[in-house]
């Protein structure tokens, strides 16, 4: 292991390095500063990307050391392609995604618009609203579930506060129709701040001249919203939904702190059925290729949607 | 945001977005706020129905959070009265302490494994970084694409390879194995973020020091290096917080040893069920220097997460 | 902490560090899930420590979370844990994965006799092939699912008025499954002492094993078999017979009109919470904590007793409990077969149960006194006569998940008919025996 270049290159001091290249070509200079990140990459990102297409076409199993491995082409491919649990699974992840990101732009963008006012301490009232998104998935999650408790738990009771139901009556974790709902709720908690900010940084883009101009041709603010705000905050608005779709396809800590996929199997993420698969059942080649899926399916929508995002920022 | 004439806006909208914004900021902190409430209640206060906004604090949480006990029996008690303060907190459940939790083990974990990786990441990235925004490299967009696409796997997808690499290494569980994994997975981030920093910081500098008989390196480091070190520093801040929030790989390949604070502090449980009070005490303790993070650095922050996404 | 780091660091840095020198004193690990009776280990352990020298650390992880951590651990061939208190159905892939040393030479090196212990607990938890004098661990922990109740309020004269009132039958300790739920059902809702309660608290958890262990105490008694014959995977019939339909369905009826709201997925813990917390007339748990609830100071002594899980069609258990086990990736297994050695004497044994464990050594089981030497003993031996298990198959986490899902998603999800859930289920397994080449 000690001859990795990660590891010499981790060990060496600036200065012997710099003895080292000094006078060195620019060239050198650039492949050397550029060597060790490669490794790394070829060595945990690609090496085991390729790995994992090997590990698709065969039986393998992590688990079971002694069983002889066998090339089964795409069997697993077409195993899951044609299991309908497996499509509850996407349906249920399109569900999150969908909701997750329509409340996220919504909200996210009021807030910006309402932050781009410029009112006395906005900055620091920003802060308060990032803190959610700083914080591990997991560990909040985890207390989500106590505020999600029936009876006992601060978010049933104040629905009830407001509704006047009985804050035992209904349980957002544990009712198949409600569920679902419960963890958009704390992604929308989470990641709202997160639009909030590209929104922002979108709105402080456009310049003061173009609405000048406007007042000048007495376009009413509405029509200004509609056809100047909105429309330059477009690309950036399309650019944070590209960033919390592919967070949210990968989804995992989270909901699998929330409901565990439950009741039944109604939250149970693509991400959450992936490691049940692969670490719970161990069946390694059959939760590669399902791998394999997810990360074409992730890659062709946001290339597909990156095209439409370049059309947008032509216009 | 300079004061503008016609477009900004009257000081009665102002008060009204203000307030909305105040509003939403406040609701969002609920949560939190009853993370850090909780923490200071008793197990019983916790689940009270309904739920308490009074109570009279306690440590018993934090207690728990540090300690393991066990209960014992009345003559071993009588006998052995409590030695401090925390003894007497759990006496009153008939119980003594005998040694700490892993809590703590936890916690510097998360601590070696977060700045262990963020300080591997920045060095590499940052060198990465630099060539890539100084240097003509062949293919340079592409690799940069690449760079950024690996981040689109789902991190359970990229455990299963990794998972039988670690097995082979030995790396399972170590603080090296997951120190490596989290800089390989921050440096596409890092390196897309410094290009950006550094792609701002004029060129004539380095050329001014070239010419005065600096090496390319040295110009570098005597340089770009001072002038990206804010840049350099909401980066490391990002991958940071990234190794520090980190689950899923995390639950699937630590197990004790190198395990970080995210997996453990869920399974905090007291005598029967989830000790609320305690792993709400973890919870405290592990999200708040993030939070502190955050509102001292907010500015560098703040742009760091515009940038890295409009950028691209 | 310090010595680990840097024997993993040897470990990476490919240097073969010197093979564990003998008859030194070594820190030897423990690994069991986080509950009572691994607090009674501890204490035990302490006098192991004293005799030999050896340090005893402990690694405890909660249930829910047992199963995964340490079998991840096995699979990636850590070495964090030296001796293993893994659960029953583990030790066919124990043994087949190669993670548990075979024990049989050592036990007939120092004269351990397996006809010692309780012939249920041995074919359960040591053996592999099932049933075959091939041993991987030494039976530890005797364990089944049974039932704990409030007797104060059975006792109650104006309780027991309003069931005779309610039912025409006197409230007593349920002789049927049938029972059990009648009287689960009286309880749901009622005032008691000013408080509303609930039936029964019963496992619904998704992520583990819960809702099966749960369920499983339903089917046994209804008459459930896995397979038509043994040892012939053929489960058509068997899975989905009417009996265990029945069952089932009377588990989603039992889940929904005698359970307390919010217990969508709760286990041990949840049973635990919400009877201490005297919302629930029942509960059912495993005999482990019955020690520990029978001297809780605020619902123990007078106010619970205990019931063996009621037979229907026939008597049957839910099989819990483990057997110790040697990890064949340490390097102490020297040390870790001394304490094996040692956990195995009957005077041990005796002492294991006195603080809390329950001890499958004859020596204790068979004793005159044993019986009465807690409230629940005659319970324990009465359920360890008719326990079943899940699968112990090497691929029985796979099975565990599929019964899971299934069983969720009828009983709590409440999609499709029993029949389907458990044609599913035939499914699931079926297209596991294929992988396995059982079928």
């Amino acid at each position: 292991m000690s001859s990795t270049p990660i590891d010499r290159v981790a060990q060496a001091t600036p200065k012997k390095v710099a003895r080292r290249i000094k006078g060195l070509s620019d060239r050198a200079i650039a492949w050397i500063f550029v060597a060790p990140t490669i490794f790394l990459l070829l060595a945990i990102n690609i090496f085991p990307l390729i790995w994992t297409i090997q590990l698709s076409f065969t039986n393998y199993r992590a688990n079971r050391l002694n069983r002889e491995v066998e090339n089964i082409g795409l069997r697993n491919y077409e195993r899951i392609l044609t299991d309908s649990d497996i499509w509850l699974n996407m349906q249920a992840t399109a569900h999150f995604l969908f909701w997750t990101i329509t409340l996220q732009v919504l909200i996210g963008f009021t807030l910006a618009w309402l932050i781009h006012r410029n009112f006395k301490g906005n900055a620091f009232w920003t802060t308060v609203i990032v803190l959610p998104m700083m914080l591990s998935p997991a560990v909040v999650g985890n207390f989500w579930k106590f505020l999600y408790q029936p009876q006992i738990g601060l978010f049933n009771y104040i629905v009830s506060f407001f509704t006047g139901r009985d804050p035992s009556s209904f349980q957002m974790l544990g009712d198949v129709d409600l569920a679902p709902w419960s963890i958009v709720i704390v992604d929308t908690w989470m990641w709202t701040p997160f639009v909030m900010l590209i929104c922002l940084a979108g709105l402080r883009s456009i310049p003061d001249y173009i609405y000048e101009a406007a007042e000048i041709d007495r376009a009413s603010k509405f029509r200004q919203f509609w056809t100047i705000t909105v429309p330059m905050v477009l690309p950036f608005l399309m650019l944070a939904v590209l960033f919390r779709g592919i967070e949210n396809f990968k989804m995992f800590d989270l909901v699998v702190q929330l409901t565990g996929g439950g009741p039944g199997s109604t939250t149970e993420l693509t991400s959450i059925n992936l490691k049940r698969e692969a670490f719970e059942k161990w069946r390694t080649g059959y939760a590669s290729a399902y791998a394999i899926i997810l990360f074409v399916t992730v890659f062709g929508l946001a290339s597909i949607y990156v095209k439409a995002l370049n059309k947008v920022k032509e216009r | 945001m300079s004061a503008h004439s016609i477009t900004a806006a009257t000081s009665r909208a102002k008060w009204v977005a203000g307030t909305l914004v105040i509003l939403y900021a406040v609701i969002t902190m609920i949560p939190l706020a009853w993370i850090l409430m909780t923490g200071f209640k008793s197990p019983s206060d916790a689940i009270s129905y309904p739920p308490k906004v009074v109570f009279e604090p306690t440590l018993e949480g934090y207690v728990n959070l540090f300690t393991t006990r066990t209960r014992q029996t009345e003559e071993f008690l009588a006998a052995n009265p409590p030695e401090n303060w925390a003894d007497e907190i759990v006496r009153q459940y008939d119980m003594v302490i005998v040694g700490p939790s892993k809590f703590g083990e936890r916690f510097l974990n998360s601590v070696i494994i977060g700045f262990g990786s963020t300080f591997l990441s920045i060095f590499l990235g940052t060198l990465a970084a630099y060539a890539f925004s100084r240097f003509r490299i062949p293919l340079a967009d592409d690799l940069l694409f690449f760079i950024l696409s690996t981040r689109m796997m789902p991190p359970i997808a990229v455990a299963i390879p990794i998972f039988l690499m670690y097995r082979e290494l030995g790396l399972s569980d170590t603080h090296l194995g997951m120190i490596l994994l989290y800089t390989a997975v921050n440096i596409s981030l890092a390196v897309w973020l410094l290009k950006g920093f550094i792609d701002e910081i004029p060129r004539e500098y380095e050329e001014a020091a070239l010419i005065d008989g600096y090496t390319r390196f040295q110009a570098f480091y005597k340089v770009v290096l001072p002038q990206a070190a804010t840049g350099i520093a909401s980066t490391a801040i990002f991958c940071l917080i990234f190794a520090w929030n980190e689950y899923a790989f995390a639950v699937l390949l630590t197990s004790a040893t190198a395990q970080t604070a995210p997996p453990f502090i869920p399974t905090i449980i007291g005598i029967g069920g989830l000790d609320w009070p305690a792993v709400a005490a973890g919870a405290t303790i592990f999200l708040l220097p993030v939070m502190i993070f955050t509102i001292l650095l907010r500015k560098h922050l703040l742009r760091g997460i515009t940038f890295g996404a409009v950028r691209k | 902490m310090k010595t680990r780091r840097l024997a993993t660091l040897g470990a990476v840095l490919g240097c073969t560090t010197a093979l564990a020198t003998p008859a030194a004193a070594e820190e030897l690990t423990l690994c069991w899930a986080a509950w009572d009776p691994a607090n009674a280990l501890v204490e035990l352990s302490k006098e192991f420590e004293a005799e030999s020298g050896h340090t005893m650390n402990f690694e405890f992880v909660p249930w829910p979370n047992f199963a995964d951590r340490m079998l991840n651990e096995l699979n990636s061939g850590g070495k964090l844990c030296d001796l293993l208190i893994g659960d029953s159905q583990w030790i066919g892939g124990g043994a087949e994965n190669g993670h548990y040393v075979k024990l049989n030479d050592f036990f007939d090196a120092e004269g351990i006799s397996m006809d010692d212990f309780a012939p249920a607990t041995v074919y359960a938890y040591s053996t592999w092939p099932k049933g075959t004098p091939n041993y991987y661990a030494l039976p530890a922990m005797g364990d089944a699912n049974g039932w704990f109740y409030r007797a104060d309020w059975f006792a109650d004269p104006e309780i027991q008025a309003a069931y005779k009132d309610a039912t025409g039958q006197d409230l007593r300790e349920p002789q049927s499954q049938k029972e059990l739920l009648q009287i689960a059902q009286f309880f749901q809702g009622r005032e008691i002492d000013g408080k509303t309660v609930y039936g029964a608290a019963i496992f619904t958890e998704r992520g583990s094993e819960g809702i099966t262990m749960g369920v499983t105490g339903a089917l046994y008694p209804w008459g459930f078999k896995y397979e038509n014959t043994p040892g012939s995977y053929d489960m058509e019939g068997a899975v989905n017979s009417p009996e265990a339909v029945e069952a089932l369905e009377f588990y989603k009826e039992f889940y929904e009109t005698a359970t307390p709201p919010g217990y969508t997925n709760s286990y041990m813990g949840e049973s635990l919470d919400a009877f201490k917390s005297g919302q629930v007339a029942m509960a059912m748990n495993w005999f482990a904590f019955f020690p520990g609830l029978y001297a809780d100071p605020d619902i123990g002594g007078e106010k619970i007793d205990f019931f063996v899980n009621p037979p229907q069609n026939q008597a049957g258990s839910t099989l819990g409990g483990q057997g110790i086990s040697v990890v064949s990736y340490s390097d102490k297994q020297d040390a870790a077969l001394e304490y094996i050695k040692w956990f195995a004497q009957p005077s041990v044994q005796a002492k294991w149960w006195e603080l809390g464990g329950y001890s499958a050594h004859n020596s204790v089981l068979n004793d005159p006194g044993f019986v009465d030497s807690q409230p629940f003993a005659g319970d324990f031996l009465e359920a360890m006569n008719d326990v079943q298990d899940f699968w112990q198959e090497p691929a029985y986490a796979e099975l565990l998940l599929a019964m899971q899902k299934r069983v969720h998603d009828y009983v709590v999800a409440d999609q499709g008919t029993a029949k389907e859930a458990l044609d599913l289920l035939i499914e699931d397994w079926t297209e596991t025996f294929e992988d396995e080449g059982k079928l």
